[in-house]
């Protein structure tokens, strides 16, 4: 087995707020992440794939496939925009660095089909570096 | 308790199989497969596991791991055209994965037999991109 990484870059803005609390509790609970109009950062996508290298290609994936599946599935809403804006955190879901990350481990399942044919390569690990101090990770289960 | 040596080396490498159309090698490995080859500055990680020995404090004395990368890995790759000079690489294709499963395979009978183990082989093809390789069994 072998495991590839590779890394994203976006920058996006996000505001802390959840609907189900009063003003005063959300800037006690989120602090400065409450702020009215939101801040942004220099997120760092990492995505982990795990499988046997292929005996033919040497590869054990096609790494343009997981950077279209990226693109079309993350990038092009996430990138340059105000998190809070996307259907995907309407509502109670906060944008929060550990959503942001489950949100995105779920659209790359979703999309894991159409792009890789099964059994391999499977998605092991959705990592985002929020800021150089913070980093919030998930390992994708397959049992 | 894991520790963990960098190393680095500039090489160049085209992935590229002769037994295939131009076509599908374009579609398999994209601009890879250039057969005139590219280069990037790998960055090498080899993390040993072991116990830090009870008199010296070392899991293992880290000038010695050094010798050991720059003499199976750093001096045979560095500025070498993978396909052409370093063999298996004139038949098995460098991609990264294979890349980092021959480092392995080169550094592998120097550890074990009670000392520190070899646990992974992490190769940096670019900033964006490396693989990981804790051998066959896992």
């Amino acid at each position: 087995m072998i495991r590839l990484t590779r890394r994203y870059r976006f920058a996006a803005s996000h505001r802390l707020h959840s609907p189900a609390l009063s003003e005063e509790a959300n800037q006690e609970l989120y602090g400065k992440c409450n702020n009215p109009y939101g801040h942004g950062h220099d997120y760092i996508l990492e995505i982990t794939a795990r499988g046997p290298v292929d005996q033919e290609s040497g590869l054990l994936m096609n790494v343009a496939a997981l950077d279209g599946l990226v693109e079309r599935r993350v990038l092009d809403e996430f990138r340059m925009s105000y998190l809070n804006d996307s259907a995907s955190f309407a509502g109670a879901r906060v944008p929060t660095t550990e959503n942001l990350v489950e949100e995105i481990r779920a659209r790359l399942g979703d999309g894991w089909g159409e792009t890789f044919s099964a059994p391999w390569p499977v998605l092991e690990k959705v990592r985002i570096r929020e800021t150089r101090k913070n980093t919030f990770e998930t390992m994708v289960s397959h049992s | 308790m894991l520790i963990t040596r960098k190393a680095e080396f500039s090489a160049s490498h085209a992935c590229y199989r002769s037994d295939w159309s131009a076509e599908r090698n374009r579609e398999v490995y994209g601009a890879s497969a250039n057969p005139r080859g590219h280069g990037h500055n790998y960055v090498l990680e080899v993390t040993l596991e072991g116990t830090p020995d009870r008199e010296t404090g070392m899991v293992l004395d880290l000038k010695d791991l050094k010798e050991i990368l720059n003499r199976e890995v750093v001096e045979p790759f560095d500025h070498r055209f993978l396909n052409h000079e370093v063999p298996p690489f004139n038949r098995v294709i460098p991609t990264t994965e294979n890349i980092a499963v021959e480092i392995w395979r080169r550094l592998e009978p120097h550890f074990g037999n009670g000392g520190p183990r070899l646990h992974r082989v992490r190769l940096w093809e670019t900033e964006d991109l490396f693989v990981d390789f804790h051998g066959e069994a896992s």
